[in-house]
């Protein structure tokens, strides 16, 4: 091959390297420059070295949102990852149900957050919510506002029911990318339902749900706006997530200098776990 | 091991076929012999590939019965059948090893470990991919996956039939005379039916004892290589069988006198031709003779292809081929002569016999 290197052509990466330094890395140093230093107002500020790392790791605070953070996670990836599949599996592959399944699939996607966190706070109220009414009536107690069990659920079944879809949809297009002759093979190789998932559905999905998985993991780790909306944090300090707590620590208590170590913290944490999860799904991927 | 019945076999891919040319294939009214090796020859879009889903299971005649030593099968399932089949496009199980995929079919049927090893190690001597056992599928070449995809076919040896859809398009000629004359010794050793569906008339006619082709969704001829190059009994069949294909010429009867343009020719029997009907004369290239007395003809180009020449002239107006044996002479006033055995009479396409 005869390839002509021109390195002028290096400029043309100027401009997005020119976006991403203003919008990612510019703030990020900022927030970098904040971690390291103190301030006693009047905008002057000087060294604190790692002060505020190690205030945060020593917290039990940050620790116990960090677990919450990591259970809540945990728990909707179980749930949405298999019910997301088995939803897949299920959708119709040719027909008028296809547009009809993928438009009420995509509804749920297209409401934004807060709206989807007022919609549950609404929903699951005693004294005026459906479900609350509804649970009420039925002689279950539920209150989310004061049963930290109950607001759990809430959150869970809410996130569930935002963003199930999403990994409905992601798997819906690698199932419809498998040929039909696959499953012909399959039927003349006298394969089990369970085979055709296990060696032709699921090797197809396979990219697709490392994606899914992956964006499902970082967005619930980041929950932000729902628990807000709904619970405020509570009760007690039970649903507060590593992002509330940041929040409260920056905007409420106005003190930087932490939340900035904290948010750094916090932005390694999900780099290293999503860095983690790739590297283990994709390498069963080379070997097997 | 099985016989193989198509019982006024119908079938149309949409809902509501309204007419003829609804149907994908038109009526296949068939049997397949115990334990015979046919091939399916036809251009694409034929209907080959629907005929052999419709056997193994794969899809539902829209019309008709299928059955198996005179037992109804139509509404078995494809495992149910117990039948080999071959795709068209390999298909390969990309997870699994070379050697898992070639077991896979045996392993679905509770086949005990030690036979499926042995088997499977039969197969991958058989189809050259021993030393790959280990390797994941998915790295291979296309003609290797091909090879797996016809092992996972051959591995099961219990089967009623074996249908094999083009399957060594990608193989290169070498391999695929091989895995031909191991297929051959395969289905002398166990028996089975076998369907090969081909684009290639070499390997249908020297694969198979009957060949069976195909022509817009209806089988025209079943015969012998020999009887389809001698009498074929659509006008297709002369084309599509034989190279270069049998000569058709439009021709008039009058009696046993037959008009080519300002040419007539005399037969040795009375065609029984309906009035009305499109008649043809058919003669293959092999059976017109170049020299210098008979019909006048003028040359147009001389092909020389080895051991014979074809000769394209035209003659009563029309193109024809003449197949020339290599030392044999063209003369500078060419005339040809048709060989009255070789003469074949067709009707509206379809072969008017001597006998009615
Ligand atoms: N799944 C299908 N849906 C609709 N039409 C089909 C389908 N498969 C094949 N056909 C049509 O049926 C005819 C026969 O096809 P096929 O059996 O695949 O032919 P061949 O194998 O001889 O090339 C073709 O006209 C093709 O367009
Ligand atoms: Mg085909």
């Amino acid at each position: 091959m005869n390839k002509t290197w021109n390195n002028k052509a290096w400029f043309m990466v100027l401009p997005v390297l020119l976006l991403v330094a203003f919008s990612a890395v510019i703030p990020l140093m900022t927030v970098v420059n904040y971690s390291v230093q103190d301030t006693f107002g009047n905008n002057q500020f000087f060294w604190n070295g790692v002060g505020w790392f190690s205030d945060v790791l020593e917290s039990d605070r940050f620790w116990q949102a960090l677990g919450r953070n990591l259970l809540f996670s945990g728990i909707i990836l179980a749930i949405e990852i298999p019910l997301g599949i088995l939803i897949a599996l299920n959708m119709p592959k040719k027909g008028l149900g296809v547009p009809f399944c993928l438009v009420l699939m995509a509804l749920p996607l297209l409401i934004p957050w807060n709206v989807v966190g007022t919609i549950w706070q609404v929903f699951g109220r005693v004294d005026i919510g459906l479900l609350g009414r509804t649970l009420d009536a039925l002689g279950i107690s539920y209150n989310y506002v004061n049963n930290v069990f109950d607001a759990w659920m809430t959150l869970i079944v809410m996130d569930v029911w935002h963003w199930t879809s999403l990994v409905v949809l992601l798997c819906y297009a690698g199932l419809v990318s498998i040929p039909e002759a696959y499953y012909q093979a399959a039927k003349i190789d006298g394969a089990s339902r369970w085979a055709v998932f296990r060696y032709i559905q699921l090797p197809k999905m396979k990219r697709v749900l490392l994606i899914a998985f992956l964006l499902r993991f970082m967005d619930s780790f980041m929950i932000y706006t729902e628990p807000f909306v709904i619970t405020g944090g509570g009760p007690g300090n039970s649903t507060t997530f590593l992002s509330i707590d940041l929040v409260k620590m920056a905007i409420g208590q106005f003190d930087l200098g932490p939340a900035a170590a904290m948010s750094i913290i916090y932005f390694l944490i999900i780099l290293l776990l999503s860095w983690i999860f790739y590297t283990v799904m994709t390498s069963s991927d080379e070997q097997a | 091991m099985a016989r193989i019945t198509l019982d006024h076999i119908r079938h149309a891919y949409g809902e509501k076929p309204k007419s003829e040319a609804d149907y994908s294939l038109k009526e296949v009214h068939h049997e397949w012999n115990d334990g015979g090796a046919y091939a399916l020859l036809g251009p694409s879009g034929c209907g080959k590939t629907t005929l052999l889903n419709i056997i193994s299971g794969l899809l539902q005649p829209s019309e008709g019965r299928i059955l198996f030593d005179g037992k109804d099968v139509t509404y078995l399932s494809t495992q149910q059948r117990n039948i080999a089949q071959v795709f068209q496009f390999p298909v390969i199980y990309d997870t699994m090893t070379v050697y898992d995929n070639l077991a896979f079919p045996l392993r679905n049927r509770g086949v005990a470990e030690p036979e499926v090893d042995r088997r499977v190690r039969e197969i991958l001597e058989m189809i050259d991919l021993s030393s790959w056992a280990k390797k994941t599928a998915r790295g291979l070449t296309a003609d290797q996956k091909q090879k797996i995809s016809l092992g996972r076919g051959l591995v099961r040896n219990d089967v009623n039939a074996i249908l094999f859809d083009e399957p060594l398009t990608v193989i290169d000629p070498h391999m695929k005379w091989v895995l031909r004359s191991q297929l051959k010794k395969l289905h002398r050793q166990f028996g089975f039916t076998m369907v090969y569906v081909t684009h290639d008339q070499t390997e249908a006619l020297t694969f198979a004892d009957k060949v069976v082709v195909m022509y817009d969704g209806q089988i025209v001829q079943i015969g012998t290589p020999a009887e389809l190059f001698e009498k074929p009994k659509h006008t297709f069949v002369g084309y599509f069988i034989g190279s270069p294909g049998m000569n058709v010429l439009p021709a008039s009867i009058d009696g046993s006198s037959i008009r080519i343009g300002e040419q007539t020719l005399d037969l040795d029997y009375k065609p029984q031709v309906a009035v009305g009907a499109k008649t043809e004369l058919g003669i293959r290239p092999e059976f017109i003779s170049l020299s210098r007395d008979g019909m006048p003809v003028s040359i147009s180009k001389v092909e020389d292809i080895g051991r014979q020449k074809i000769v394209r002239a035209e003659f009563a107006g029309k193109p024809i081929a003449i197949v020339v044996p290599e030392d044999g002479e063209i003369p500078a006033d060419p005339r040809v002569t048709f060989d009255p055995a070789a003469i074949n009479i067709y009707a509206d396409s379809w072969r008017v016999g001597r006998e009615g």
